[in-house]
């Protein structure tokens, strides 16, 4: 096998192989996918020289540790977490140079969820419908990672960028995440409306990629009965039969049976990706139809 | 014709039937081909054609009312044929529902034509109508934890072939060799939304 490549030395609680998934097939049932954090992969990819499309790894809350054959670049950001080259501390944020053979391990996030490593060259595992990410809401991709496991690299495309560290976010003390009313408002009470845009929600712990759910008042519903299945976007927020929204992110379904009360902004999505288990949300209207 | 705007920058067409959302999607995906709309995903569903990644959506939304749109177009291509062995463990509960003999519910099924009208639920799963509203049934009380693939199953008024093992509450009737969904095919979806399917009994072996 060739020398580029990396040894999955602790995979963490949940690392996956991601780009910016495979929009373009929801007709066929297959979810979008890619970076729930998309602006920081595409900063790692930037910082060790990486197209924008290039695949990274993204870690769940632990972090994962990696063996590289040979010299590589990688660039860690997203999630602050401690970086460190064969146990020395090396800079979250900015491009580090891994011997080959070195052990780089990715510390538990300091805050937020999942940290993102980029490495120089991208993770070339071999890509299904145009796209490396790993979908777990249908399967397609390549596995989570598993301890042992060994990811071909493909060849570098650019030199590393020029930067000592690049500036990230700070963690949110509360998640607003903007929303724009319908399709399906007109299913919820005047209470129902009114709950969702004063209450304050936290975040649960069962979110995952298919979504974010929350804790809080349940939303009354006006109409019963079972709305016909039909396409849901990214950042629809969905109210099951328990009346807790849940925004969808990457992973979620193409069609859906409950009725999406509103949508939030994609450029609020990466906050809702780092939000930790019992951050407070608010939902905020900034559109009307 | 209702266009709902669905966030910043997608539509949500609802029509009043399955045949006019069939029929608005080969339209839309007609506009789309002639180089008349841009957009990401054309999602087509019950009632519902979803267009996400729509760069003016609201101009859309305005100039859809005026639309003519016509009904589904004649089929060009021989329907997709499925064999399928009525061997099902949910054979008898479906003869019950309908009220015929266990041996009617095959023969039942496979005189129907079908048409994919929305995919979703796993990748390649289609949602095809075809048989009279009078077939429909309900899905099961309790939802099974592994339905293996290629089960030729039946929930409301549609039919479904599962593409691979998964968890599922839909009426069992048969089973098919058939593959459904395979990446490294090209296409990987056997059935997409609008292809015409035929279900051919084969001997249970």
């Amino acid at each position: 096998m060739t020398d580029r490549a990396l040894s999955v030395v602790r995979a963490g609680a949940l690392t996956t192989v991601q780009d910016r998934g495979r929009p373009g097939h929801a007709h066929l049932g297959v979810p979008r996918s890619g970076a729930l954090d998309a602006p920081a992969a595409a900063l790692v990819n930037r910082l060790v020289g990486n197209p924008p499309e290039a695949a990274v790894l993204e870690t769940t809350l632990g972090g994962c540790a990696v063996r590289p054959r040979s010299t590589v670049v990688v660039a860690v950001g997203g999630a602050p977490c401690p970086v460190s080259v064969d146990g020395r501390p090396a800079p979250w944020g900015a491009p580090v140079r891994v011997p080959g053979g070195a052990l780089l391990d990715i510390g538990p996030a300091r805050w937020g969820v999942r940290s993102y490593l980029g490495v120089a060259g991208g993770v070339a595992v071999e890509p299904v419908l145009g796209s490396r990410s790993t979908d777990l809401l249908s399967g397609l991709g390549p596995p989570p990672l598993t301890d042992g496991a060994v990811l071909p690299l493909g060849r570098p495309a650019g030199p590393p960028a020029r930067v000592d560290a690049a500036a990230q976010p700070g963690p949110p003390a509360e998640l607003v995440l903007r929303v724009t009313l319908g399709p399906r408002d007109d299913w919820f009470t005047a209470d129902g409306m009114r709950t969702l845009v004063t209450r304050a929600y936290r975040v649960s712990a069962a979110s995952n990629r298919i979504g974010l759910r929350t804790e809080g008042p349940a939303l009354t519903r006006a109409l019963r009965g079972e709305l016909p299945s039909e396409g849901m976007v990214l950042g629809a927020v969905q109210v099951p039969p328990d009346g807790r929204p849940v925004v969808f992110l990457a992973d979620h379904p193409t069609t859906g049976g409950y009725p999406v009360i509103a949508v939030v902004r994609a450029a609020d999505l990466a906050a809702a990706a780092q939000a930790t288990p019992g951050t407070p949300v608010r939902f905020r209207v900034v559109g009307r139809r | 014709m209702k266009a709902l705007p669905v966030g910043d920058d997608a539509l949500l067409v609802e029509v009043s039937s399955g045949d006019e959302a069939q029929a608005l999607h080969a339209e839309l995906l007609r506009r789309r081909a002639a180089g008349e709309l841009t957009v990401r995903e054309i999602v087509p569903a019950a009632r519902t054609v979803l267009l996400d990644g729509l760069s003016e959506s609201a101009r859309l939304a305005a100039r859809l009312a005026a639309w003519e749109i016509p009904p589904v177009p004649a089929p060009v291509e021989e329907p997709i044929e499925i064999p399928v062995r009525y061997d099902g463990p949910d054979l008898a509960d479906v003869a019950a529902v309908w009220g015929v003999p266990r041996d009617e519910v095959a023969r039942i099924h496979a005189a129907a034509e079908f048409r994919v009208a929305f995919c979703g639920f796993a990748p390649g799963f289609g949602y095809l109508t075809g048989l009279p509203e009078r077939y429909d049934v309900p899905r099961r009380a309790t939802p099974r934890t592994a339905v293996p693939a290629g089960s030729v199953a039946l929930a409301g008024p549609y039919t479904g072939v599962y593409p691979r093992s998964s968890p599922g509450g839909w009426q069992l009737i048969g089973t098919t060799d058939t593959v459904l969904w395979d990446h490294a095919r090209v296409p990987a979806a056997l059935l997409a939304p609008g292809a015409r399917v035929r279900f051919v009994p084969v001997a249970c072996g």
